[in-house]
């Protein structure tokens, strides 16, 4: 009971694990140890040796949790360049990581019709994987919505303080103004030709999402509030997933079942080519604009649209 | 050793030293804005990968959007946060036993707006 | 050994990196600063697992006309996986910022040890 007390008052957490087990034993009453703590906290606001003997104790708690941290830091890098030392040369081919791989760039092209091998492979061969991860971006603005959203009634609103209000400057809104559709067409290339070039939903989705924050601090909230509104982000990114699932789903149930497959490979090269991965990719990037927005709206004032 | 490997080990040892600094800075602001560089100067070191899909997503995200949220948050803690504790000692005006005892609950919330 | 170090250099530089930001996860004790090198950290193990995929002399995997050879390319394994990596990790940072600012409002302290031990005088004071 004296050391878990102690431990409260030692602003240092290290070490505190232990009297945190032994604080589940049901054995002192409440009433007790509320008591107790008072006590406690008279006799060390009066005893100059109990602070010193606690400031003591700290110190050394403090020291002990350094020199368990820096061991283990020197040891995992250590463990770790021990490791590299022993891998495959660093620029040649690795054999055995060569399998997979070469099949990939050997049959990308005839089985998905997509002339990027990446956006082949995340969207295609592994396109399960990147609908997950799809998912844990929609679960990563529902978290952020439940810990920062504020309706407009709440009275515990936590309001920033106004430093600066973006939207009144004049350079800002000036170079807003031609920024923001260069980026907004940038991020529309990227996205629809993902399966041609390097990028894809994702990195379009984020450029996308970088040009819709631009507008919304260059041209101030009541603009995107028009066109982003909360039912309407809700709304395009679960039509998003929903495409995403229901198609893939189909493109399993048929190539699990051995049926030929009804979507249109397309010439390689051509916009309008490689099957499914162009209107995924568009349902990714959509995902991920909605979500890199709705990040900005919900740490800028703690909503999102009106809601 | 080509002109590019050369160039590759700079950025190399740039991002080592970007690393650490964030460690070294005393404020929140430099840290955030040295890890800004760190992913900027990653998405070239990715460029020279050949990995350009990697590239653009970092140049987005890592330097874009990441930052952007740190320095919201920054924003929405307000000054106080931001003030390093050796810097509130210096400050005139300002009462030692406030930060001292700070008892969890709305009644001893500070203010955030100064 | 140390030449087996040299020659591979970039997963060298990437485990330091990885390192680095282990460190500052344990020795930092404001909250942004340890997400700062999570964040440090995520990098340095992505730039790992590039480098796994990197051949010297061969280009991005995007096929251009002609014959289809694997020997023309890179590994694309390590880019498809690293592609989802960054996004993943920017969610991953924004739902712990919003955990630090609900932190922050509740105990108006940015410092993890002080959080830890007000939670603890807290608890004890709700018995």
């Amino acid at each position: 009971m004296k050391e878990f007390l102690r431990a409260c008052f030692r602003k240092d957490s290290s070490g505190m694990e232990e009297f945190l087990n032994t604080e589940e034993k049901p054995d002192v009453s409440r009433q007790i140890r509320k008591s107790a703590v008072r006590k406690w906290q008279e006799s060390l606001l009066s005893n100059p040796e109990m602070q010193k003997e606690i400031q003591r104790r700290q110190q050394r708690y403090h020291v002990l949790y350094r020199i368990i941290a820096v061991i283990s830091c020197i040891l995992f890098i250590a463990v770790m360049l021990y490791m590299i030392a022993h891998l495959p040369l660093y620029g040649f081919k690795n054999p055995r990581a060569d399998v997979v791989a070469s099949r990939y760039i050997e049959k990308g092209l005839e089985e998905t019709g997509a002339v990027n091998v990446v956006a082949a492979m995340i969207l295609d061969y592994r396109a399960f994987d990147t609908l997950g991860e799809s998912f844990v971006l929609f679960t990563a603005l529902v978290c952020t919505t439940i810990l920062l959203r504020f309706g407009a009634k709440d009275k515990n609103r936590f309001v920033a303080e106004p430093v600066f209000d973006t939207s009144s400057d004049t350079i800002l809104r000036v170079i807003g103004l031609f920024l923001v559709p260069c980026i907004l067409l940038f991020g529309i290339y990227i996205i629809l030709n993902g399966h041609l070039s390097p990028g894809g939903g994702f990195s379009g989705g984020t450029i996308l999402g970088a040009s819709l924050i631009i507008l919304s601090a260059s041209a101030g909230f009541t603009t995107t509030d028009r066109i982003f509104t909360y039912k309407r982000l809700n709304i395009m990114t679960f039509a998003a997933l929903g495409f995403y699932s229901l198609s893939k789903g189909f493109v399993f149930f048929v190539g699990a079942n051995g049926m030929h497959n009804p979507i249109p490979k397309g010439i390689p090269g051509a916009i309008l080519s490689a099957g499914l991965i162009l209107p995924l990719n568009i349902a990714v990037g959509l995902v991920v604009a909605c979500t890199m927005y709705g990040f900005y709206s919900l740490f800028e004032r703690g909503m999102i649209g009106h809601a | 050793m080509t002109l590019l490997e050369i160039f590759k080990i700079i950025l190399l040892v740039l991002l080592i030293v970007c690393a650490v600094g964030v460690n070294l800075t005393k404020r929140l602001l430099p840290a955030i804005i040295i890890f800004m560089a760190y992913s900027t100067i990653m998405a070239v070191v990715w460029t020279l990968l050949e990995s350009p899909d990697l590239a653009v997503t970092e140049a987005a995200v890592g330097a874009g959007i990441t930052s952007i949220l740190f320095f919201l948050t920054l924003r929405r803690l307000g000054r106080e946060a931001l003030k390093d504790p050796a810097d509130e000692e210096d400050a005139p005006g300002t009462d030692p036993t406030a930060d001292s005892d700070p008892v969890p609950g709305s009644e001893h919330r500070r203010e955030v707006r100064s | 050994m140390l030449d087996a170090l040299l020659n591979n250099y970039q997963e060298a530089v990437a485990i330091i990196l990885f390192g680095i930001g282990f460190a500052t996860l344990l020795f930092q004790r404001n909250l942004i600063r340890k997400l700062i090198g999570m964040n440090i950290m995520d990098a340095g193990l992505f730039l790992f697992l590039t480098s796994l995929g990197y051949i010297h002399g061969r280009k991005a995997p995007i096929i251009e006309e002609g014959k289809i050879l694997s020997e023309a390319f890179i590994n694309p394994v390590p880019s498809g996986l690293v592609l989802t990596g960054i996004v993943v990790s920017v969610s991953v940072t924004a739902v712990m910022l919003a955990l630090t600012v609900r932190l922050y409002k509740r105990y108006h302290t940015l410092d993890m040890d002080e959080i830890y031990a007000m939670t603890l005088i807290e608890r004890e004071e709700n018995d």
